[in-house]
């Protein structure tokens, strides 16, 4: 069949090397670097597996709270993550598939996990969770695209505000603002009402747009090479992500 | 935190997949295509007034070494000025480092879309001809290629035929020319089913204009490939210009271009050599109207012998 694709690669090609991988810093034997990529992990996967969780194994909000905390409290003590090979899946599958692992274990055990003690327990927005399942659960998805969807949903979420906080803290304030009504609330208002709105020349309008999108774009990449481990990895993710190659 | 609708999400992704051209004269207007190599986008350029393409190269390790040479390069093709060719305004720089072109924006068929539309074997063949001259032009210039395929031959409104994509040609005979997307560990550049060997293994100081041939006779061939009938000369000449030697194909894009002449005028081509009989059926076939005359005009005498002598 033809392949209409040009491409570009082959057996020798190279990529930058990966830095500040959470993936990779897991397996530290420093507790404290593992406790930092942990947490790392912990905010980018939360809440879509505290979602499939409630979805795929039919369980309640509290036994899914419960099964969500002890995964990740779980994962740490007994150092899941480290046994990850980049070649075999992406993290998101094999942390899927550990989630699964666990939670069918819990249920063969019989037990109904309350966890406390000297298990750590996470402050995690679960009541927030609960109100966007009850709101916009979704019946056409399988389990499995239902986590990759929530996962994406969730970066893209976790980008918005690390964005709208780094505006907040170098005083460009009005970028965001900017964004969040061209591109987040409103698709029908014009640079011109934009410009006219904020005191600002059209074209100034467009430049601060064109900006606040390169920041909030490189925002993203920063958090999706945090968990990737290889460069092929945040290459997959992010086109699977971005639809682009990241540069 | 703020609960992100499929909306506002597949907005903010589409969003973020676009090209700055905030430091260009252009302004975005929409996504064209998109392949492995980079995408196409339709943009305004305000100052005249007009629509272009440009396409953004992914280019992973982008140095400055090669952003230098690519632009160059981008300079010899936009001197290329043939009516097959389709002609470069600008090249630049993103902000974000990927290099893009800003190129005439064809409207019409691409060459795949346009076979799909039934075109007449005849027609795709006219077609072909015309995508060899540019090709032979460009490689008198000493520029190849390198990408040839259906996808980026465009025909436009009024029948013209236009070569589209030098975003990854080679300049022969340059020094520096390691050229765009050569990587020092010999990456592969191309779409797989219309490379060449050579340029299939990496190759790449092997990549010469008979690599474009390669191409060339893979496109004719995806051309003939949905025809009910196609002639031995017809299956010779792409057999020829996709031989896996490069010294067995066509030397040129013009001896190309010619031998498909020769097809369509239903004359020998170079590229097969007809038994007797073969060249007898072509030339009775090419000359039905005068050998149906003959054969009246004899049976017109054989049958005015024959009632003579009654």
């Amino acid at each position: 069949m033809i392949d209409p694709d040009t491409d570009i690669g082959g057996p020798l090609h190279k990529f930058p090397a990966t830095n500040h991988s959470a993936i990779i810093n897991a397996r530290s034997d420093d507790r404290l670097v593992r406790r930092r990529a942990f947490d790392t992990i912990l905010a980018s996967y939360w809440k879509p597996a505290y979602k499939y969780v409630r979805l795929k194994w039919h369980a309640d909000n509290e036994d899914a709270k419960d099964l969500t905390q002890g995964f990740f409290a779980s994962a740490f003590e007994k150092n899941y993550f480290a046994t990850y090979d980049a070649r075999k899946a992406s993290f998101q599958t094999f942390l899927r598939t550990c989630l699964d692992g666990f939670v069918a274990n819990e249920r063969k055990a019989g037990q109904r996990l309350k966890r406390g003690g000297d298990i750590d327990h996470y402050q995690l927005d679960f009541a927030a969770a609960e109100d966007e399942l009850a709101a916009h659960a979704s019946a056409s998805l399988s389990p499995e695209d239902y986590f990759h969807r929530e996962w994406v949903r969730w970066m893209f979420t976790l980008a918005v505000d690390a964005f709208r906080q780094r505006c907040e803290e170098s005083g460009r304030i009005v970028h965001f603002q900017l964004f969040e009504r061209y591109d987040l609330i409103d698709d029908e208002v014009s640079y011109a009402s934009l410009a006219k709105e904020f005191g600002l020349e059209p074209a100034t309008v467009n430049n601060y747009l064109a900006a606040a999108r390169r920041d909030f774009r490189r925002i993203v990449l920063e958090k999706l090479r945090e968990i990737t481990a290889t460069d092929e990895e945040f290459r997959i993710e992010a086109r699977s992500l971005l639809g682009v190659d990241p540069q | 935190m703020k609960w992100l609708s499929d909306e506002k999400l597949n907005r903010l992704r589409t969003v973020v997949s676009q090209p700055d051209f905030s430091a260009t004269k252009y302004t975005f207007v929409k996504e064209l295509g998109r392949g492995g190599m980079g995408a196409v986008y339709l943009a305004e350029d305000p100052e005249l007034d007009r629509l272009v393409a440009i396409k953004v190269l992914n280019t992973p390790e982008i140095t400055e070494d090669l952003r230098n040479r690519m632009v160059r390069e981008a300079q010899i093709i936009a001197r290329l000025e043939h009516p097959g060719i389709v002609p470069v305004h600008d090249v630049g720089t993103l902000p974000d480092g990927r290099i893009y072109y800003a190129m005439k924006y064809v409207r019409g068929s691409r060459l795949d879309e346009y076979a799909a539309q039934s075109a007449s074997l005849r027609d795709r063949l006219r077609k072909f001809q015309a995508v060899c001259d540019a090709v032979a032009f460009a490689h008198a210039h000493g520029v190849i290629h390198r990408d040839l395929k259906p996808q980026n031959i465009m025909i436009g409104s009024f029948g013209e035929v236009l070569v589209l994509d030098w975003g990854i040609a080679k300049i022969r005979d340059d020094p520096r020319a390691s050229a765009a997307y050569q990587t020092n560990d010999g990456a592969v550049i191309g779409t797989q089913n219309y490379m060449s060997p050579e340029q299939a293994r990496g190759q790449i100081d092997q990549v010469d204009e008979r690599s474009d041939i390669y191409a060339l006779g893979a496109v004719l061939y995806f051309l003939l490939n949905d025809q009910p009938k196609i002639s031995k000369a017809a299956h010779a000449i792409c057999s020829k210009a996709m031989a896996s030697a490069k010294e067995d194909r066509y030397a040129t894009a013009s001896e190309l271009s010619d031998d498909t002449g020769r097809l369509l005028d239903a004359e020998p081509v170079s590229a097969y050599r007809e038994s007797a009989f073969e060249r007898v059926s072509r030339w009775v076939s090419k000359n039905r109207f005068l050998v149906l005359l003959v054969l009246a005009y004899l049976l017109m005498r054989i049958f005015l012998i024959f009632t003579s002598r009654r």
